[in-house]
């Protein structure tokens, strides 16, 4: 009976621990100690969307493949839809005052949102017979039978579509007749014909009239000319186009009139004197006028009505161009940004009166947002019936910023859309010797809170006070402070942007403590730069506490793999750049953190050049010496992607200098082409903590892991079976999963999983890999586990010999010495597909783990590791259920309330980054995309620590009571005593 | 510090030591000296007056025969010694087999407890353990009231030790089916740190 009474109690306890989410939160808990960021991008196009009444918009769509309302008052987001990575947005314009029209997917998506709320109103899907540049033209005011088309040149064909419903009107095929490329699509103004100009084998210029109200072709005339064309035809006139010929050293205005056309060359060098290299027509539609872009300036050239060419003006080629904009009385104006130093000057010019500014502003810029990129012109009217400009500029580190009346309106820091790396870095320590002033008031204050909290909790707060309660959780300044704290949880994020840009980030609220906008990054005319990885570089513990941390950033200054590398170290505190490595003479294309430091705190890096060099950083001589020493059991691979080939390599004795070493390979693993080819590789993080090496299961027995930093987890599948989701028959497609010990290239485990594919999102972690793939027969996701164990270990079992210390378990390890392993696996199925998966990580390792899977709806769910041990079964033995281990299920459970993002959708998500604090229990979460959000998650609760709103004052009060309560009482009993002993 | 027991020896001898001349404590110490009185009041003593050493040299009056009555009053303090001690070594016995009852209970709440490690079980298996352990430490003061050069004591004393062992192997077997001795490979290699490794290898795919 006792019995029985034990085992249900002890179901019962199963049960709630399995119900119960590992980890929750409550409504006013949101915000105490996460963050979420909403970013768009780097803006590509711009729409304004101004009507007298109704709140001012502003419309983009961005490099992220986002479409965004902004509003235009506060740079708010209104609405934002962020499209899939390949639905890239090459349109964007707004249709009957109410439709946000958009075209992506190189113009075969055609969509129609809701302006006030972004709900999306139509869809249509256009399909072409060839590849083309996608044209979108919305006529403003073109009625044909009650709608208004909207005219799509995308895929070779000229589409005309309903703005109101998304319906086809008529589609005109121009890849029947010939293989024209259409460049612009010119819709005159009060006529029923659409103009469509373009270029067949780059040597013939072709202009067709189609009717707007059928398709039909009314007129094609066409002109070639044998030097053939660079670049886009650029519309000046309603028929004047001008484009640069092939050697882009000629201008070509092409003149329609009456059916035929005439061509008129002009050299450039007779339009500027001088160099006049990389000649550009630049896009920007000004009427009568277009701009022509060389490396040493700009200029702004007049067609004359008859057909001369006259330079206007000449500018520096730093400056920005909008497009025109209309004016109410049919003038047109322009604006153009000049940069200068810490400033920008915003002119805007009328189209007919090019002579003068019609207004010149002067704002000031912090430089650390570099170059102007683009401009975006709107006006208002203002109260004296005079043009008023606001511009919408995007800078080169990708932020947002509005300018009216000579003014920053508000900016947006939107390079954080394009995180690429992170880092962290701790805070200063706190000095001591705060002033006594600054200590009682923060006493007061404490105290203070320390009693509004007391009344919440003896439900004795007004509504107020609740609310005041809440506030004071919400902006604790404790949490914003600027130094290190106890628990770990303060620290520093270090984001590399696309935009070369580092960003500090503070883990309280997310400020921006400070950004810099990286000189070895930036990209000129003659190369494009971008950053590779970040690393820490010194992380002073010890010796160097008086230096600041800093870090490393690795570029790359070109295209290609061999392109010469960009590193730059820059100061964790302060962002100051302190050294410019770079332009290397060598290319980068993996960076290794070596595991030992100089005397300086500098962590030793190894950058392996394109050539299998491998290139020593810092270069100190002491650095040299260390890695001298320990060169011997230095070793990297490659893996090698396209060619299916894993390659092992160790240092050369000899060495062409001091600090670049040759490469000698040490083995190669060649995965057959015709059946594997290689989709992920996992390696376990570098700085990641195991605590023991033993594993404790089920009657006290022990299986020992197999810990090894070198291995990697390779994962390949069959190459029919490499494209998406069903695109290979079960039969066809093959998954293959390794795990590689990279000093020797041994396997240590190989398995099949047929009738598998890919995409495959792997996490590695102590002993064990966790795999996400798609299985083909059973039409589900499927999560593996493998768990990978020392075999050569496994004989460590007696009690006496492990207690006077005779075992082999401390001695040092090589791979050399082969060890036998042993693995257990096991497969579940899981409902979602993955974009990132990751793990949480705590300072010692003793904590159990938490799997962060970044779902495909952009949310961070926590799924804790024993979900995924392969020991589970169908039916666990009484001692392997005391220890912990679940009843095997088919597939893995999502339980909503461990979603770490709770509320939050980080758009975009493209990794998730986890950073142990101090505190043991618990593991700090940055997930990144196109948003950011951070939080910290404690997968086995926070046994070290007493909750955030653990009532002090309650404790302190009581200990108050008590020991008055004990004084009284001491007090009573000795008057007692005495009048007893006067009895 | 003086306590009431002790001043009731001070008494006898009518010598009472005052260290105080402070009036108040002078007085609260004769009020303790009452007390003690009043202690003496209710305790047992007696005045030996069967030891008549001294008067042998004298005469016994005349009439007086001292042979029988003397005999038999030997003898009847010799049959009460004697009860007294079958009464002492069967106390004895009884205090020695006091533990094994104190096992049995033991034993049953160890048994409900259950072996899994909760507050309730550990309590019981460390008072199982403590218990048998603070009546060793005590042995000779349990038995002390029975001490008669004619009553032996070592047997019953045995049994005691014995039982009282017994209970602490109980708690020790208790201990260790509750998982808590030390016994399993996995008690002294679960925190045993990874193994350092000698060689070091990084890299990966090339950076894009």
């Amino acid at each position: 009976m006792a019995m029985a009474i034990k085992l249900s109690l002890i179901l019962l306890l199963c049960l709630s621990s399995l119900l119960a989410p590992s980890f929750s939160l409550f409504e006013d808990q949101v915000g105490l100690m996460d963050w979420h960021q909403r970013y768009i991008g780097k803006v590509k196009h711009a729409v304004f969307h101004t009507q007298k009444a109704g709140r001012k918009r502003v419309l983009v769509s961005t490099e992220e493949n986002v479409i965004a309302s902004l509003d235009l008052r506060r740079g708010e987001i209104f609405w934002r839809h962020v499209l899939g990575p390949n639905d890239v947005v090459d349109k964007i314009d707004i249709a009957l005052g109410k439709y946000v029209i958009t075209l992506s997917s190189e113009g075969s998506i055609l969509r129609a949102w809701n302006l006030p709320d972004g709900q999306m109103v139509w869809e249509s899907f256009l399909s072409g017979s060839k590849y083309s540049k996608a044209l979108l033209t919305v006529p403003s005011n073109l009625k044909v039978d009650l709608d208004s088309p909207i005219f799509v040149y995308s895929g070779g064909c000229l589409h005309a579509i309903s703005s109101i419903d998304g319906e086809y009107l008529w589609k005109k095929d121009f890849a029947i007749e010939s293989s024209v490329d259409v460049h612009q699509l010119i819709l005159s103004g009060g006529s029923d014909v659409v103009h469509a100009v373009g270029v067949t084998d780059s040597s013939q210029f072709d202009t067709y009239e189609i009717d707007v109200k059928n398709g039909g072709l009314l007129k094609h005339t066409s002109a070639s000319f044998p030097g053939g064309v660079y670049g886009e035809i650029l519309p000046v006139s309603g028929d004047r186009f001008v484009v640069l010929d092939a050697s882009r050293s000629v201008v070509l205005l092409i003149t329609v009139n009456n059916g035929a056309t005439h061509l008129q060359q002009t050299h450039v060098s007779d339009l500027i004197h001088g160099s006049s290299e990389n000649t550009v027509i630049l896009p920007s539609k000004l009427s009568g006028i277009f701009s022509l872009r060389t490396d040493s300036c700009i200029v702004f050239v007049k067609v004359t009505d008859e057909g001369k060419l006259n330079v206007m003006e000449k500018v520096d080629k730093t400056v920005v161009v909008s497009d025109a904009l209309a004016l109410s009385e049919g003038e047109q104006a322009f604006a153009l940004v000049q940069q200068g130093d810490s400033k920008i000057e915003l002119s805007v010019r009328l189209v007919h009166d090019m002579s003068s500014n019609h207004l010149k502003e002067t704002v000031k810029m912090d430089h650390e947002r570099g170059f102007v990129h683009k401009i975006f012109i709107n006006n208002y009217v203002r109260t004296d019936r005079s043009h008023g400009f606001r511009a919408l500029i995007v800078m080169e580190d990708h932020s947002l910023l509005l300018l009216q009346q000579g003014e920053i309106v508000w900016t947006r820091d939107d390079g954080l859309a394009s995180v690429i790396d992170v880092t962290t870095s701790e805070l200063p320590v706190e000095k001591i010797g705060v002033s006594v002033a600054k200590v009682e008031h923060s006493l007061f204050e404490w105290l203070k809170g320390h009693m509004l909290k007391l009344k919440g909790t003896l439900m004795l707060a007004t509504p107020d006070e609740v609310a005041a309660i809440q506030q004071i959780r919400l902006q604790s300044s404790q949490k914003n402070k600027m130094t290190r704290d106890h628990n770990g949880f303060r620290k520093l994020l270090i984001l590399l942007t696309r935009a070369g840009k580092l960003y500090a980030l503070h883990t309280g609220n997310g400020r921006v403590v400070w950004s810099t906008l990286l000189q070895s990054l930036r990209t000129t005319s003659q190369q494009q730069c971008a950053g590779l990885k970040l690393r820490q570089w010194q992380v002073p513990h010890h010796h160097a506490l008086d230096n600041n941390p800093s870090v490393l950033v690795v570029g790359r200054c070109g295209l290609s793999l061999t392109s010469p590398s960009a590193l730059s170290i820059v100061d964790a505190y302060t962002g100051k750049e302190l050294q410019n490595l770079g332009p290397a003479e060598h290319s980068t294309v993996q960076v290794i953190t070596l595991p030992f430091r100089d005397s300086t705190e500098q962590q030793l890096h190894l950058l392996i050049d394109a050539d299998k060099r491998a290139h020593l950083y810092p270069t100190t001589p002491e650095a040299a010496s260390i890695f001298q020493r320990e060169s011997e059991n230095v070793y990297w691979y490659s893996v090698e992607s396209e060619a299916g080939i894993l390659r092992g390599y160790g240092v050369k004795k000899t060495h062409s200098s001091e600090y670049s070493f040759e490469a000698r390979n040490l083995w190669s693993i060649v995965f057959p082409a015709e059946s594997e080819k290689i989709i992920a590789t996992v390696t376990r993080k570098p700085n990641e903590v195991v605590h023991t090496q033993a594993k404790v299961i089920a009657d006290e027995d022990v299986m020992y892991k197999y810990i090894s930093k070198n291995m990697v987890f390779v994962a390949t599948v069959s190459p029919k079976a490499s494209g998406p989701i069903g695109s290979a028959t079960p039969d066809e497609s093959v998954l293959v999963v390794y795990l590689i010990d990279t000093v020797t290239g041994r396997i240590l485990h190989r398995m099949t999983h047929l009738g598998s594919q890919g995409p495959v999102h792997a996490v590695l972690s102590e002993n064990w890999v966790v795999y996400h793939y798609f299985n083909l027969r059973a039409h589900r996701y499927e999560m593996s586990v493998i768990e990978i164990y020392d075999q050569s270990r496994a004989e460590n079992k007696d009690v006496l010999k492990l207690i006077v210390g005779k075992h082999n378990l401390t001695t040092p390890v090589s791979s050399y010495s082969r060890p036998e392993v042993t693995t257990k696996s096991q497969s579940y199925f899981f409902t979602h597909s993955v974009k990132a998966i990751s793990v949480s990580s705590t300072a010692k390792g003793i904590t159990s783990k938490h799997l962060l899977i970044g779902t495909i709806g952009d949310q961070v769910l926590a799924l804790d590791k024993r979900f995924v041990d392969p020991r589970r079964s169908l039916n666990p033995t009484q001692a392997e259920k005391e220890e912990g281990l679940l009843p095997l299920t088919d597939a893995l459970p999502i339980i909503p309330q461990s979603y770490v993002t709770h509320a939050f959708k980080v758009e975009g998500l493209r990794g998730i980054e986890t950073i142990p604090a101090k505190l043991e229990s618990t593991s700090l979460v940055f997930a990144y995309g196109v948003d950011l959000f951070y939080t910290r998650i404690a997968p086995s609760k926070t046994y070290d620590s007493l909750t955030e709103d653990f009532n002090y004052a309650l404790l302190l009060l009581t200990i108050v009571a008590l020991v008055i309560a004990i004084f009284v009482t001491w007090v009573l009993s000795e008057r007692k005593d005495l009048q007893d002993k006067w009895r | 510090m003086i306590t009431g027991t002790e001043y009731t020896r001070y008494d006898l001898d009518h010598s009472v030591p005052v260290f105080c001349t402070d009036p108040f404590s002078l007085s609260l110490q004769l009020l303790k000296m009452e007390k003690g009185k009043g202690v003496l009041g209710s305790r047992k003593w007696a005045v030996e007056f069967t030891d008549n050493s001294s008067t042998r040299d004298i005469l016994d009056p005349p009439g007086f025969t001292r042979a029988s009555p003397d005999q038999d009053d030997s003898s009847l303090t010799r049959q009460k010694k004697d009860a007294e001690a079958n009464w002492k070594s069967q106390k004895a016995w009884e205090v020695a087999q006091a533990p094994f009852k104190n096992l049995m209970m033991m034993g049953f709440m160890m048994w409900m407890a259950g072996n899994t490690v909760h507050l309730f079980s550990i309590g019981i298996t460390f008072s199982a353990l403590w218990q048998p352990l603070s009546a060793l430490q005590g042995v000779g003061k349990v038995f002390e009231p029975y001490k008669d050069n004619k009553v032996d004591l070592l047997a019953p004393k045995l049994l005691y030790i014995a039982l009282n062992l017994g209970g602490m192997l109980l708690g020790v077997w208790k201990l260790n089916s509750l998982g808590l001795l030390p016994t399993h490979a996995s008690d002294w290699v679960s925190s045993l740190s990874p193994a350092h490794e000698v060689e070091f290898s990084g890299g990966g795919a090339a950076l894009y």
